[in-house]
């Protein structure tokens, strides 16, 4: 039996997505054709036997609650436990949104209370991962640590300012702490995944608040890296942060990779995800399918490569669907080009359309209507 | 109090045995269908598309597969506080216990189950049919008729229409006589083995009739209600209904499905057909490939050919394999470098590299040439076939077989290869 509560922090906006987080929070995001970013944490912690799940939301959350509205698909509808959303509500001591993520967890302070689990262990829900929280727990006891942080060391290659930057002792305790640094100074980055105690997290969380602070990295892993026995745990397996467009599309693209796609797919624990009831993916007369995914419900008369499809997709005749990402229920009429694009969710592209992503991803929403035969 | 308008009775005890090896250890009703379905998904979409949610399903043999797939009725939105799906298998009782006889019989053994719901109509479905049917129009129509039983009939061609039980009707579409496989039809109205009855027609006619032998609608109850001068209406439906009761019929309704716009639509907004889906991620189709004029499944990886097949769920087809007018079922694994013609392999079987299926000269099957006809090859649940060695055509092989029993690494066309408890 699991002896933490989870949460996910699932509340956040991202203006890195550009016109993609219009329509959804980043952890509503459709990954792998078939997923939404959220899936992997509720998975995670579904895997590891973890009860009650609190998810915090708040930015353009709808896209997000629906796919959140039966709690079965990740086994969390359960008289025991089970998976609760918590958006801001007005109450007689508080109007605020929530102001930052420490601060959505204070306001929500009672449920954490009110549970008996000694430990919290905490997710962002925008990472693409998979991870047995139990050995995480283990570990942060073993070494009776108050914080224990998840962290990976990135190549070298990797653009790390966007990420927190630890640096650790050779005990791998957390010396150096710094969000988005202008020059980092090591490849090492905070996943976004911690375990602590409930009373220390419930501590923490009602002194923050007293001094009118707000956010848990800044207010509280930084501040207090130098009084509390902070923690690293090395994450050595695929792990994606869906910050920016660029993150979205490579993450999409790695599950072309046999390696990526069967640790996800064909390892066990699966990842789980809202079902959808849709029809086996279709290829008709003349569809050319090469190195792709292809998701359930679509339909394929052109020629898709290097790309991945989501559900429910109608690709026409004579298309050329090149290195691209197309969402959710998406229509493109015949002769259309599409090359280095990501397509918005229920767009309709027209017949002829061309669309090429010329420096860097291009992001296509047409928006034109949809005639229903 | 429980009350429920209508009560579905769902028959899906039968072996359906002119599906060979395909229903040697599932009933029919969960023989796959259409890349991710089972022949069971069907009715039961209906039901709930219908607006029926409450579901008993009548099993006997075999009903392992069919169990685990209904479970609670969670993908039907079947999983209710009250009515929802509950499966019926035949049950020991203080006296005269014993298997369901007939389809009548089945449902006699169940009185109990329908009279907790007190219902006004029990509407009885076959559990082998594929096709989308609103029952609540049936029911409109039952209503209006002021009907004691209606059966839902279906037109065919005359020439067809002595392989069916036929409805003779008046202008009314009231029953006037009913014929079992004449030779000489005097209607082409099918009987679809689906009924609608009043509560009350029907436990009396069960009742008075709990001693016939084999209890069956379409040969005792219906002509019982007949003979009593019940209303008995015929409900004609002119949708695609198909029974795929044969290997030839289930081969050709599966290929109808990749059809640019089939006659029986999967892709419809309305009238979704559901089903348990445990294989969620994205199928895969590698980059020296070719996939044309087929449907797949979740999570199928695609290295080879694949032509006017049907593939299902977490299947692996092998670079450089071919696969053409083919029904692959769930978690089936094709090697490399294999030809597949005309098959239908069923789920989890596995199949080495190199191997070449419905290869050579037609010939009658040797011990099942009315089951395994049309030229199909037919392979049974988690066999094994092992690499290099061709196959014929009308041809089945279930079991875990190896080299030796592939004689010059060859199975003639029409022999069977049975090893597994058939």
């Amino acid at each position: 039996m699991m002896k933490a509560i989870g949460i996910i922090l699932a509340g956040g906006n991202n203006f890195r997505m550009r016109e993609l987080s219009q329509k959804r929070a980043v952890c509503a995001m459709p990954i792998a054709g078939s997923y939404r970013s959220i899936d992997f944490a509720l998975s995670n912690m579904s895997n590891s036997q973890i009860q009650k799940v609190v998810v915090f939301t708040q930015y353009n959350a709808r896209s997000l609650n629906e796919h959140l509205s039966s709690s079965k698909w990740w086994d969390f509808g359960r008289k025991q436990g089970g998976l609760v959303v918590f958006t801001p509500a007005v109450t007689s001591d508080n109007n605020f949104w929530y102001r930052g993520t420490a601060d959505a967890i204070a306001q929500n302070l009672a449920f954490l209370k009110n549970s008996h689990e000694p430990y919290v262990l905490i997710s962002s829900g925008d990472c693409v991962y998979k991870m047995d929280f139990n050995k995480l727990l283990d570990y942060h006891v073993a070494r009776k640590a108050d914080i224990t942080v998840v962290c990976k060391e990135m190549g070298v290659d990797c653009n790390v300012d966007r990420y927190g930057i630890l640096k650790m002792d050779a005990e791998d305790w957390i010396e150096e702490f710094e969000e988005k640094p202008a020059i980092a100074r090591t490849n090492m980055v905070s996943c976004g995944i911690y375990v602590l105690r409930r009373r220390q997290l419930i501590e923490l969380i009602e002194k923050s608040a007293e001094e009118d602070r707000f956010d848990f990295v800044k207010d509280i892993l930084i501040r207090y890296r130098g009084s509390k026995r902070i923690l690293g745990y090395r994450m050595n397996e695929y792990w994606s942060n869906i910050a920016t467009v660029e993150d979205y599309y490579n993450t999409n693209m790695d599950f072309l990779n046999k390696e990526t796609s069967d640790y996800f797919f064909r390892q066990h624990p699966d990842i789980y995800s809202k079902v959808d009831d849709l029809p086996p993916a279709k290829y008709n007369y003349d569809a050319r399918v090469r190195n792709s995914l292809i998701a359930s419900g679509s339909i394929i008369n052109g020629t898709v490569e290097d790309s991945v499809i989501f559900r429910k997709s109608f690709v026409g005749n004579n298309c050329y669907i090149k290195d691209s990402i197309i969402l959710n229920d998406v229509y493109i009429g015949d002769n259309s080009h599409i090359e280095r694009c990501i397509v918005e969710s229920r767009d309709t592209i027209r017949a002829n359309s061309y669309h090429k992503g010329e420096d860097g991803i291009k992001i296509v929403i047409e928006g034109n209507d949809r005639f229903v035969i | 109090m429980i009350k429920k308008e209508m009560v579905a009775m769902l028959l899906a005890g039968g072996q359906g045995s002119r599906l060979g090896v395909l229903t040697s250890k599932v009933a029919k009703p969960a023989v796959a269908f259409g890349g991710k379905y089972r022949i069971i998904d069907f009715p039961l979409s209906n039901c709930i598309n219908s607006g029926v949610d409450t579901v008993g399903v009548l099993t006997q043999y075999q009903p392992l597969r069919l169990n685990t797939h209904i479970g609670i009725g969670i993908p039907w939105d079947l999983d209710r506080n009250i009515g929802g799906v509950t499966v019926l298998p035949p049950y020991e009782k203080s006296i005269n216990s014993e298997w369901y006889t007939g389809t009548a019989n089945a449902i006699y053994q169940n009185i109990d189950y329908m009279e907790t719901f007190n219902p006004d109509y029990i509407l009885i479905l076959a559990g082998d049919h594929i096709y989308k049917m609103d029952y609540e129009v049936m029911l409109e129509f039952h209503k209006e008729k002021e009907a004691d039983v209606t059966i839902a009939v279906m037109p065919v061609p005359m020439v067809e229409a002595k392989r069916f039980g036929i409805m003779i009707t008046d202008d009314e579409k009231r029953v006037v006589d009913f014929e079992e496989k004449p030779d000489k039809p005097r209607s082409n109205l099918a009987s679809m083995g689906i009924y609608i009855f009043n509560w009350h027609v029907l436990r009396e006619a069960l009742v008075k009739n709990a001693d016939q032998p084999n209890l069956d609608f379409g040969k005792h109850v219906i002509p019982y209600c007949h003979k009593k001068e019940a209303p008995l209406f015929a409900y004609e439906f002119n949708g695609y209904w198909k029974d795929v009761g044969t290997l030839e019929s289930y081969w050709r309704a599966n290929m109808e499905l990749i059809d640019i716009v089939p006659e029986f639509n999967l892709y419809e907004e309305y009238w979704k057909i559901y089903t348990k889906s445990e294989i969620l991620p994205p199928q895969y189709i590698a980059g020296d490939t070719f996939v044309e004029r087929s449907i797949i499944g979740e999570g199928t990886q695609v290295y080879g050919k694949v032509y006017n097949s049907v593939i299902g769920c977490g299947v692996t087809i092998g670079t450089d394999t071919i696969v053409r007018d083919s029904i692959i079922m769930n978690r089936t694994k094709i090697g490399d470098g294999c030809e597949v013609y005309k098959a239908i392999i069923a789920e989890n079987v596995t199949v080495g590299n190199g191997v070449k299926l419905g290869v050579g000269e037609e010939a009658e099957n040797e011990t099942d040439p009315h089951i395994y006809d049309s030229g199909i090859v037919t392979i049974g649940e988690k066999s094994i076939i092992p690499s290099h060695v061709a196959v014929g055509k009308n041809t089945v092989i279930f079991g875990v077989t190896d080299e030796e029993d592939y004689p010059d690494q060859y199975l003639a066309s029409g022999k069977s290869l049975l090893k597994a408890g058939v």
